[in-house]
């Protein structure tokens, strides 16, 4: 019996799965990592303008995603890479994975976002890795929040930070990164042997840090008011308070922001070449770019995309985040990883 | 003629044993193969000491070891109350100690936290603490189902003999349980040297294992040639002490008389009664408080206790493409394919290794639990994209994937029953003129029968909270429930969170409801 069952439940598999080979190309493969997100008529718009079903296989975190890319370089995957971050860009940049392609909606997106000048990466959405504040937790203190870097040495904020580990977490090397495009060398070094001083906890992932030890979020016992988050959390606790909420309960420091872009590209070697710049077209279209802030809680790259309400009240793009070049980033990443460890965790 | 091989035959031994080798060596050995050569294969000299790499080692062995005690500790009184009593609520026990183990790990840390006392939270002792939490499963069913199944003659005799309950224990009791024990020590030590999710949450950054290093080696440093040595590493490791267990096992393999649970089974009487309520009372406090803070959580609205988040389960979300529903749907389809597949593989192994006495075979079986997640993961990606194999993609690895981690807990729980057999019973079967094939139908299916059924319970548990591997091959069109759980938990806001929680506990109640069905499927066929 069971094995009829098993028999049964692989032939529904194997008919639901395969796809046929001959003809033309049926379907695209977008290859990304497990954070993306579409929304469901969003991706049925896609399929019903360009005939084509979307497949999407994810396959761990960034780097994981990544890695696994430059493991079948030359006979994808899939289709289209989405997930290149501008900590990863350089790795991705050097092995030559993707097939430069300028989709007609670049023309609308600004040249800040566009790190990739040979256009073999596209820029598709950016957001800010930024302190986030219990604001509830400041004001039943009398305290006044930090509004810099420079101010989280206070003995006022002692014990009060939470970050992720850098070694392990994207968000933890963004706010790493955002140290050190402030301080420069040796002056990172020197504010992260004050942090350590001023008790600050480590945790491995975002998942840690925001939702079991940060005070702010929604549903948490944790005790630190002040972590390592995204410009877009304030609104996702309004949208997702469950119930109507007047005001966003935290509160992004703006000084600390550091900009994140993700971008996607054509996998050399694609099946389906043409579908793919199809869907990178798609992509950059205004009905993608404007399902982005609530879906992937991220920023729509291209300009003029009206954004959703909770995200025109409640969130803040910071003016002039903090940056580093995507060179400099891809030279030094790992030996500032290995310095932090050994400043922070040894 | 030769009853000792009566239940089948060389050719059909070797028939046996050769589809589960077969599926070992295509999705097991093959992809670990292929990602092992290529990162050893890739030039530059590693960044990686040779005296960091001992050092981890080190640490994830004694960590696993005393992992594996404390398990013991909490698990074996359990074991003993579900092996020797029968009351009412017994089968419900033994489907309520699988909750915990197939509980995501980032849920249940999170409820960790919240219950552990003072900041002893990512520390070694919350590791310690977590592994037992998870494992006790493995104990309590392995050791307690084969319990029951031990005769309580030899018991008996020894105390008309005069021997105190201490040396009953430790000279009848004791060695009888060896196989039983060193099966669930065995398979609780392989959890605890592999597991991932525990040590990078409750460890905190300042804990490594060769599991966590091997995954931020391959992931995040891009350093697949360090990645691999540590996987050789691990997987040696792994080898060295299964083999040193089975081994032990195989000297302690005692007699044993193989009767049916319904007579060894009774109420307990007098000062037992007072004794097993309160074993089965502090392992509901000590199993149910990170289950309460769960529960609790998932039952915790903006506007007072409610069941508002369990409504996400029919709804659309921005997160998924398809309902937390259809996931579940998804979860048990594949659970049960994946079931399917561990007890083919572990079942048809367990029949033809079982006429061997314990060895190096035994602990070969084991090896899947060894191999890391995120490496097998890469091996899959570029093993198997050429045809015939082209698999990449293909929601079929799911299953397989599952499987490869609960055939050999199928194969550790099948193997002594079948072991167990009573050759004199076989002898007697077919001395009266019963064919093999006869014999095996009659003697050995239905005493097998009930561990199988134990078996598919434990493996449905494990499939269906399989997280590692599946987050490799998942696809977004079929998430399953922990892959849900784990995009809830990925976003910020209080509904997200409560979401996550009630759907946690919806996979609870799965694992719950699926290892009671199979403990009623596998005791109807039960004998007598």
């Amino acid at each position: 019996m069971v094995k009829r069952l098993v028999l049964l439940g692989f032939v529904l598999l194997s008919v639901s799965c395969g796809g046929d080979d001959a003809g033309e190309p049926t379907e695209v493969v977008l290859v990304t990592h497990d954070s993306f997100v579409v929304s469901k008529p969003v991706r049925a718009a896609f399929e019903q303008e360009s005939g084509l079903r979307l497949r999407i296989l994810q396959s761990g975190d960034a780097g994981a995603a990544l890695n696994r890319a430059l493991l079948t370089k030359g006979n994808p995957e899939g289709d289209v890479f989405f997930g290149v971050d501008n900590n990863l860009l350089s790795r991705a940049l050097a092995e030559d994975l993707f097939e430069p392609y300028e989709p007609p909606g670049l023309d609308a997106v600004p040249d800040r976002y566009e790190l990739d000048p040979e256009h073999g990466l596209i820029p598709i959405d950016h957001g800010e890795v930024c302190l986030n504040v219990d604001k509830g937790w400041f004001a039943e203190r009398r305290l006044a929040p930090p509004r810099s870097l420079d101010e989280l040495s206070d003995a006022r904020y002692r014990g009060l930070l939470v970050v992720e580990n850098p070694a392990t977490s994207t968000p933890g090397l963004a706010f790493l990164l955002a140290t050190v495009a402030r301080y420069g060398e040796p002056g990172w070094q020197e504010l992260w042997r004050k942090l350590r001083a001023n008790d600050v906890l480590v945790v491995d992932g975002w998942e840690a840090a925001y939702t079991a030890e940060f005070s702010g979020a929604g549903g948490s016992n944790g005790t630190r008011p002040i972590v390592v988050s995204y410009a877009s959390s304030p609104p996702a606790e309004v949208v997702f308070a469950g119930k109507p909420l007047d005001e966003a309960p935290t509160a992004v420091v703006e000084d600390s922001c550091f900009r994140q872009v993700e971008l996607a590209g054509v996998l050399r070697g694609a099946q389906n070449e043409s579908g793919a710049r199809t869907l990178l077209d798609f992509m950059l279209s205004e009905r993608f770019q404007a399902d982005l802030p609530l879906s992937m809680f991220v920023f729509p790259v291209r300009d003029g995309v009206e954004l959703p309400e909770a995200f025109r009240r409640f969130a803040v793009v910071p003016e002039r985040p903090l940056e580093l070049s995507p060179e400099e980033i891809g030279s030094n990443r790992d030996r500032w990883i290995r310095e932090w460890t050994s400043i922070v965790l040894r | 003629m030769d009853v000792d091989r009566a239940p089948l035959g060389r050719l059909q031994l070797a028939a046996a044993a050769a589809i589960p080798i077969a599926f070992l060596a295509i999705f097991f050995v093959y992809p670990l193969a292929t990602i092992v050569g290529r990162g050893l294969a890739e030039s530059g000299s590693s960044t990686f000491a040779t005296g960091e790499t001992l050092r981890i080692a080190w640490f994830t062995t004694w960590q696993a070891a005393l992992s594996t005690a404390l398990t013991l500790a909490v698990g074996l009184p359990l074991a003993w109350v579900v092996g020797r009593f029968a009351f009412r609520g017994r089968s419900l026990v033994l489907a309520l100690v699988l909750v915990p183990f197939v509980l995501p790990t980032l849920v249940v840390a999170t409820a960790f936290v919240a219950v552990l006392p003072g900041r002893l939270d990512r520390s070694v002792p919350a590791i310690l603490l977590a592994h037992a939490f998870f494992n006790v499963a493995v104990v309590v069913r392995v050791v307690g189902g084969y319990w029951a199944g031990l005769g309580r003659t030899t018991e008996a005799a020894a105390t008309v003999l005069g021997a105190g309950p201490w040396r009953r224990l430790r000279e009848v009791t004791l060695p009888q349980l060896a196989p039983a024990l060193a099966a669930a020590s065995a398979l609780t030590f392989l959890f605890s040297f592999t597991s991932f999710g525990v040590v990078v949450v409750l460890g905190g950054p300042r804990i490594a294992t060769l599991e966590t290093e091997i995954y931020s080696q391959a992931a995040r440093l891009f350093d697949l040639r360090t990645a691999a040595v540590l996987s050789l590493v691990q997987l040696g490791a792994v080898a060295a002490i299964v083999v040193v267990a089975s081994r032990l096992e195989g000297r302690l393999l005692g007699g044993r008389s193989s009767e049916t649970a319904r007579r060894v089974l009774r109420r307990p009487r007098g000062r037992e009664r007072w004794l097993v309520g309160s074993v089965l009372g502090s392992s509901a406090v000590l199993l149910g408080l990170p289950l309460a803070a769960l529960i609790r959580r998932s039952l915790s609205t903006p506007t007072g206790i409610g069941l508002d988040h369990y409504r996400v389960l029919r709804r659309e979300t921005s997160i998924l493409l398809v309902t937390p529903l259809e996931a579940a749907a998804n979860s048990l389809l594949f659970a049960t394919l994946a079931t399917g597949l561990a007890l083919a593989v572990g079942g048809l192994l367990a029949l033809a290794l079982a006429r061997l006495r314990p060895g190096w075979l035994d602990a070969l079986v084991l090896l899947p639990l060894g191999g890391s997640a995120v490496m097998l993961g890469f091996g899959f990606v570029i093993a198997f994209d050429e045809p015939p194999l082209e698999l990449r993609g293909s929601a079929l690895l799911v299953p397989v994937a599952q499987a490869l981690v609960a055939a050999p807990f199928v194969f550790r729980i099948v193997a002594p029953a079948i072991r167990s057999v009573r050759v004199e019973l076989r002898e007697a079967a077919a001395l009266l003129g019963g064919s093999p094939l006869r014999v095996r139908r009659e003697i050995d299916l239905p005493l097998v029968a009930r561990a199988l059924g134990g078996a598919a319970g434990f493996a449905f548990a494990i499939a269906l909270g399989e997280f590692g591997a599946t987050i490799f091959v998942a696809q977004a069109d079929r998430p399953t429930l922990p892959v849900a759980i784990f995009r809830f938990l990925g976003r910020p806001g209080a509904e997200n969170q409560g979401s996550a929680a009630a759907l946690a506990v919806v996979l609870a109640l799965l694992a719950a409801a699926a290892a009671l069905v199979a403990e009623r499927a596998g005791g109807r066929r039960s004998p007598l």
